[in-house]
């Protein structure tokens, strides 16, 4: 394959992927498209499939109907070529606890039969900054030091494609930032990412996102085209006592949502005019109400609630 | 994108990786590595030296109605036959029953008043022997016993004016010979049935739990991941548990050795031959439970209940022969009874290959149904 087409190739491609456990349906007629380079952002609320999405494409576990490939391979069929290209990193940390940080690694460069194993270990360590911690257990590190040593380690045999399910759960934001810069000098080595994740700001670093609930895929795009898609006017109300205003507001014609941010009440809804009709008429003296962009936030809480509607309406 | 290479079905350095992990786990989990040592070492112990299926020295209460030569020797009898220890005198037949309600006396013997002159007089008078029979075992061999102390007394005694009364010879006799164990040792056929006890116990459970525990660490959801075969998990997670297996025979033979002085009639090799079958058998056994068993309790739970008919159908602790046809039929599908058969036969009798090979195949076709099970249920996704 040329390198001039790179931007065009897909690493994934899914079509009409359907999963069920039993007699729930978690992930309803999955499609979606990951670039060579790009990074992908998973959002939805917990238990809406994105865990499952992922463990569809690396071949953890088998659709119940759809196709797709990934990385050019048949996600049904060449499930042991799309494993040794493929990162995985679980949601739960999965390295074994009772080998230490060196054994770990040596394991996993064993299980993808690398040359140099020595030799590709060593630099791991010493990129994670744990030459010297190399033979503690791992049991005993952090829970950051766990997240990095997890990616150090999915990253060993050089993959193509990351599948990072929750990878900065419980991390903090330091280490955080870190991680993120990571990944984007990771794509643009030409990487694929596919990241979940429940940090707004980490969204707004993907290039892509797609947000997910009950395992149906609502929407995606870059970060502007999913606002752009809802349609949604926000107003910031500054003052006191927004708890108060905010429960005055509900079930007002036009408002749909109330979202708190300290000392600042974002209220949103589709009908702009409506919306700042009732706004002012509830709102009354004393506050500052100004109209501002639609922030992802509120786009992804909107998605969040109308779908849960939507399934306690189908239920 | 680099071309596909051929996907190798089995790849030495992934197995390899495998092994090297299970050994580094093992060395670091304690506890598992004291129950390799403790376990053999305790049951050996239990087993070897506190139990005991020809009990001696019961006690044993007395009524002696009345005092004579032939009462006297009676009683010097029984406390030489190292049955029956003499522990109190009793004065009625209340007393006795009382003694062995209350469990002071395993034994009561009653001698009548009168005895000796009925004797004297030709008219064959009875001693009345009660025993506590709740446990067939504790009285059994006693109880036998008991019935050659009249001759034993009347040899002694009935001379001069009595030898008439000496019972006549019996037109034949019965010549016993008991060949393998001649001093009828209990550990003799004990300690070699340990081996296989100790290597079905260990070695189901430890493998039992070597899958469930990588799912329940959530560690099985990376090994998935990666492009390492089932085969290759598999077999390498299993090599480990023959070292440990090997190592539990090892010292099971040399305490049997030079512990319980076990005479050894046959091949050192057939002995190892032999546990390695029995091995292969069990960790194809505890692979199928962990495949099957969604979690570690699960295990544990499956474990029991397969051991539980080895260690009592197999003919470790009743014979075989003693029990009802259907009994017989699930023994003969656990590979323990014929391990048992195989062990003492090499041990005690000394048996070549062509007396083991009837022990040895159906050891084999059960290794390879079960595998063949193991590798029908092992999952190799998460579903």
């Amino acid at each position: 394959m040329s390198d001039a087409a790179d931007a065009d190739v897909l690493t994934i491609d899914v079509q009409g992927l359907n999963k069920h456990f039993g007699d729930k349906h978690v992930v309803n007629d999955l499609s979606m498209q990951v670039r060579k380079g790009e990074i992908f952002g998973f959002l939805g609320p917990n238990g809406s499939g994105k865990t499952t999405s992922i463990r569809l494409m690396c071949g953890l576990l088998t659709p119940d109907s759809g196709s797709g490939r990934c990385l050019g391979y048949d996600i049904l069929r060449e499930t042991e070529q799309i494993k040794r290209r493929v990162g995985y990193m679980t949601q739960r940390f999965s390295y074994w606890e009772d080998l230490t940080i060196r054994e770990n690694l040596d394991f996993v460069a064993r299980l993808y039969e690398m040359k140099d194993r020595q030799q590709v270990v060593d630099e791991a360590l010493e990129r994670l900054g744990l030459a010297s911690r190399a033979d503690q257990l791992t049991g005993a590190l952090s829970g950051g030091w766990k997240q990095r040593l997890a990616l150090a380690a999915c990253m060993l045999h050089k993959p193509q494609l990351l599948l990072l399910d929750e990878p900065t759960a419980g991390v903090d934001p330091t280490a955080r930032r870190d991680f993120w810069e990571e990944l984007h000098r990771l794509a643009a080595d030409g990487i694929s990412v596919l990241v979940s994740t429940h940090y707004m700001d980490e969204a707004e670093r993907c290039h892509k996102l797609a947000y997910i609930a009950y395992g149906k895929l609502l929407v995606q795009g870059t970060a502007d085209e999913v606002v752009a898609a809802q349609h949604l006017t926000t107003f910031a109300v500054h003052g006191h006592e927004l708890a108060a205003l905010s429960e005055r507001l509900r079930g007002q014609a036009g408002v749909e949502q109330t979202v708190a941010f300290g000392s600042l009440l974002h209220v949103t809804g589709s009908d702009a005019a409506q919306l700042e009709a009732s706004l002012r008429r509830v709102a009354g003296e004393g506050l500052r109400i100004e109209h501002i962009d639609t922030s992802l936030e509120d786009v992804f809480i909107h998605l969040m609630k109308r779908s849960t509607d939507n399934y306690a309406g189908t239920s | 994108m680099n071309a596909a290479r051929p996907f190798a079905w089995f790849s030495w350095s992934r197995w390899w990786g495998i092994v090297r992990k299970e050994f580094l786990q093992l060395r670091r989990d304690r506890v598992t590595f004291g129950m390799i040592v403790g376990i053999p070492i305790v049951q050996l112990a239990l087993f070897g030296f506190a139990i005991n299926s020809d009990p001696r020295h019961l006690p044993t209460a007395v009524i002696v109605a009345e005092h004579s030569e032939f009462t006297r020797s009676l009683m010097a009898a029984m406390r030489n036959s190292d049955y029956f220890d003499i522990v109190e005198e009793l004065h009625d037949e209340n007393a006795g029953r009382a003694a062995l309600a209350q469990g002071r006396a395993q034994f009561v013997l009653n001698i009548p008043a009168d005895f000796t002159k009925q004797l004297v007089r030709g008219e064959k008078p009875a001693v009345l022997l009660e025993a506590d029979a709740t446990d067939p075992t504790a009285t059994g061999m006693a109880l036998s016993a008991a019935a050659q102390l009249v001759s034993s007394v009347a040899s002694k005694d009935l001379r001069g004016p009595l030898a008439h009364l000496m019972p006549a010879d019996p037109p034949f006799e019965v010549r016993v010979h008991r060949l393998y164990n001649p001093e009828g040792i209990t550990q003799y056929n004990i300690i070699p049935g340990l081996m296989g006890v100790i290597l079905t116990m260990t070695l189901v459970m430890m493998t039992g739990l070597a899958m469930t525990r990588e799912r329940e660490r959530g560690t099985m959801e990376n090994l998935l991941a990666t492009p390492v075969r089932p085969i290759e998990v598999t077999t390498g997670k299993l090599v480990p548990y023959i070292a440990i297996g090997l190592i539990q025979a090892t010292i099971i033979l040399l305490a049997s050795r030079w512990v319980f002085g076990v005479p050894f009639a046959g091949s050192v090799v057939a002995i190892y031959l032999a546990a390695l079958l029995l091995i292969a058998a069990n960790l194809t056994v505890g692979i199928t439970l962990s495949s099957i068993a969604r979690n570690q309790l699960q295990a544990m739970q499956m474990t029991m209940f397969y051991f539980l008919p080895n260690i009592l159908l197999s003919g470790f602790m009743f014979p075989f022969a003693g029990m009802p046809v259907w009994a017989r039929w699930i023994a003969s599908v656990l590979p323990l009874t014929y391990f048992n058969r195989l062990i003492r036969g090499i041990i005690l009798k000394g048996n070549g290959w062509i007396d083991l090979w009837p022990n040895i195949w159906p050891m084999g076709v059960f290794t390879l149904v079960v595998m063949l099970v193991a590798m029908r249920f092992y999952r190799r996704t998460l579903d």
